[in-house]
């Protein structure tokens, strides 16, 4: 990627033996609006923190601008900096605050009030100049915390769970506000976040991390169709999970045996039969219907009965026990009502095969590689039916 | 009903007379000394006959009394800056970094607090006398130092705790340098810990006898060591005087520290109440 802004090239972090980051690779365009999303502890922060200069990586590249940053200190990086918790100087008013980086890069008086003023109107409180960071509201110190790291308008602006600390209503009023302003102004944003939703709502592209490394990184839609993992399909949305073993696979959909059912399902490259894997399905791509009068799909067809009902306004959640495990599924509420079921009702749950998507079980292919733990590995196939076969690639840029 | 009142009456009382007597008995030897040293009687006389200036006069015509209280300003105030110095210095260091041992250098450097003052005293000597110090304004500024370090450390190391590690790693990333950072942003916010700690350091200093005795020579002694050979001689009220003159010394000093106590607490609740 030529274009790239900035360039991280297995980049690592160990705390003793504890690798906090492990060789994390990515590229960020310029303009791009990425984030990073994962657990708490999942390195994503220390990512972060190394790209601003304040944590150092054991090993590791990073290019700005196809520049090597790893020997300047983070003074000298010119990267905007927002962090959870503000990070307002105390004892600097609003202006001051924000004329700090225009001080530390020894602007003319008369240009820093320039740019501070407008700054201040950039994100809507001219008003608040002279004020101290304690007499503002959390969004509004927020604001600030924003106008401060992008007043010197730096090539890349890092944001360290910015609206953590903010409520809900709050919380996503600011992030229609920053992305507007990074859809004004072109910024390129790298954003921290733990909530899926906030950043599916933001970002361009998305890095979903687990236990210090990127499991996948893609558009919100492609790690919601196609999740690489199994993390991945869990952190992202709610997925049903069907642990199975390959019995035959063709150009794009493969079958999976599974407890003595078998799905077809669509598949990433380098699927292989007798191969561990999950099956994936997202609830809202289910179709419950009346075992005595099934609807849709043949293929793909797990009964049992509901077993808890959630009532969510535009849709329901049924929580459907299956022989050994449990589906759920979530059924929109149509102007005509819908079929609806009752707890305890026999119902049939069914999805087409498009929209189950294959995931490489790597805990238990481990296991079967190793003959220790063959005991251990996964049913064995179970016989399957093969149809058509949609093409299908992994889509990533 | 009337005796569980008058009982609860009583109690009342008797509560507030002992409190009385237990203030008295703290305050009245100071007021005491004030007053006596107005007295226009040559001993010590309480209630003194008359009122007089002559042991205020006195204090400042005898040379021995101006000496060293001379001596005492030139050792309470370099004393005071270095201990500020280092112990500031000495705080930020062990608050920010992760050394190995990091409680044993603060248990070391609170040492002085603790271990009895005598001992400290006896081991300044022996190396004093080797080192040829005894008796040096060096080696009182180097001494006081040593003992009044910790309190700066403490006084330091308290307000840091304060102080988010985040407003550090957001000027960096501003682009000010470590010193800038310490200048604009970290010594603004700690500096009512760092005064307190030079004021304690200060009068500490001034107030310290038992290792200034083994330390002074007849030529040079502090205000503290004066008193002292004085009470032992002959006792007249320049003694009181000079002690009513230390009173109100540090009567300022905890009035400084008392103001300085309030507007850094004023601003630290700003703080807090801006972020609930």
């Amino acid at each position: 990627m030529p274009s790239a802004l900035l360039e991280l090239r297995n980049l690592s972090k160990s705390y003793g033996s504890v690798a906090a980051v492990d060789r994390v690779s990515v590229s960020l365009a310029t303009g791009e609006f990425l984030s990073f999303l994962g657990p708490s502890g999942s390195g994503k922060t220390s990512t972060l923190a190394m790209i601003a200069g304040l944590v150092e990586p054991s090993s590791g590249e990073i290019l700005l601008e196809s520049k090597p940053l790893n020997p300047l200190p983070p003074y000298r990086r010119n990267i905007g900096m927002v962090f959870q918790n503000y990070a307002l100087f105390p004892h600097m008013t609003v202006a001051k605050n924000i004329a700090f980086p225009l001080e530390m890069r020894r602007m003319p008086k008369s240009e820093i009030a320039v740019r501070v003023t407008r700054v201040l109107s950039l994100v809507g409180l001219e008003k608040y100049g002279s004020r101290l960071p304690s007499q503002l509201s959390g969004g509004q110190q927020q604001r600030i915390a924003l106008a401060r790291a992008m007043v010197f308008e730096p090539p890349l602006l890092l944001m360290d769970e910015p609206l953590g600390a903010l409520d809900k209503k709050l919380r996503e009023q600011m992030q229609l506000e920053i992305k507007a302003l990074h859809r004004k102004l072109g910024m390129s944003i790298i954003y921290v976040t733990h909530d899926q939703e906030e950043a599916l709502t933001m970002s361009d592209r998305i890095a979903v991390f687990n236990n210090g490394r990127i499991e996948q990184i893609g558009l919100a839609s492609e790690l919601y169709e196609e999740p690489a993992t199994r993390f991945v399909a869990n952190f992202i949305g709610e997925t049903n999970l069907f642990s199975g073993t390959v019995t035959e696979v063709a150009a794009g959909y493969c079958l999976v045996a599974v407890d003595g059912l078998r799905f077809r399902a669509r598949h990433r490259s380098g699927i292989a039969q007798g191969q561990p894997v999950f099956v994936a399905v997202r609830p809202e791509r289910t179709l419950l219907s009346d075992p005595k009068s099934p609807a849709g799909s043949t293929e793909n067809v797990v009964s049992g009965d509901v077993a808890e009902l959630i009532y969510l306004g535009k849709s329901r959640k049924y929580v459907v026990r299956v022989a050994g495990t449990q589906v759920t599924a979530l059924q929109q509420i149509t102007s005509s009502g819908g079929a609806s079921f009752n707890i305890g009702d026999a119902v049939v749950v069914h999805w087409n095969a498009v929209d189950a998507v294959t995931i490489a079980d790597s805990v238990r292919s481990v296991a079967a590689s190793n003959p220790v733990m063959l005991s251990r590995s996964g049913e064995p196939p179970k016989g399957a039916v093969l149809a058509r076969c949609g093409a299908l690639e992994q889509s990533s840029r | 009903m009337t005796g569980g009142f008058r009982a609860e009456s009583v109690w009342q009382a008797l509560r507030l007379a002992v409190t009385a007597l237990l203030l008295v008995f703290l305050v009245a030897p100071m007021i005491i000394v004030v007053i006596i040293s107005f007295s226009s009687a040559p001993f010590l006389t309480f209630p003194p006959p008359g009122f007089s200036m002559q042991w205020y006069r006195n204090l400042f015509a005898d040379s021995a009394w101006a000496d060293s209280l001379t001596t005492s300003v030139e050792i309470v105030i370099p004393t005071g800056v270095l201990a500020m110095t280092i112990g500031t210095a000495a705080a930020l260091g062990l608050a920010r970094s992760r050394i190995p041992g990091k409680n044993f250098i603060i248990g070391l450097l609170m040492s002085p607090i603790v271990v009895p003052v005598i001992i400290i005293a006896a081991a300044i000597f022996g190396v004093f006398r080797i080192w040829d110090l005894t008796g040096t304004l060096t080696g009182f500024i180097v001494a006081h130092t040593v003992l009044t370090v910790p309190y700066v450390v403490s006084t330091v190391l308290a307000s840091l705790q304060m102080v988010d590690e985040q407003y550090e790693n957001a000027a960096l990333t501003l682009g000010a340098s470590p010193w800038i950072v310490f200048r604009r942003i970290v010594l603004p916010l700690i500096l009512p810990g760092v005064l307190s700690g030079l004021l304690f350091a200060m009068v500490i200093s001034f107030d310290e006898l038992v290792v200034s005795l083994f330390i002074s020579s007849p030529t040079l002694r502090p205000v503290t060591v004066q008193m002292w050979s004085d009470v032992l001689g002959d006792i007249n009220p320049t003694i009181a005087a000079i002690g009513t003159l230390l009173l109100l010394f540090s009567l300022l000093v905890l009035l400084a520290e008392a103001l300085m106590g309030r507007s850094g607490r004023l601003g630290r609740q700003g703080l807090l109440g801006e972020e609930s």
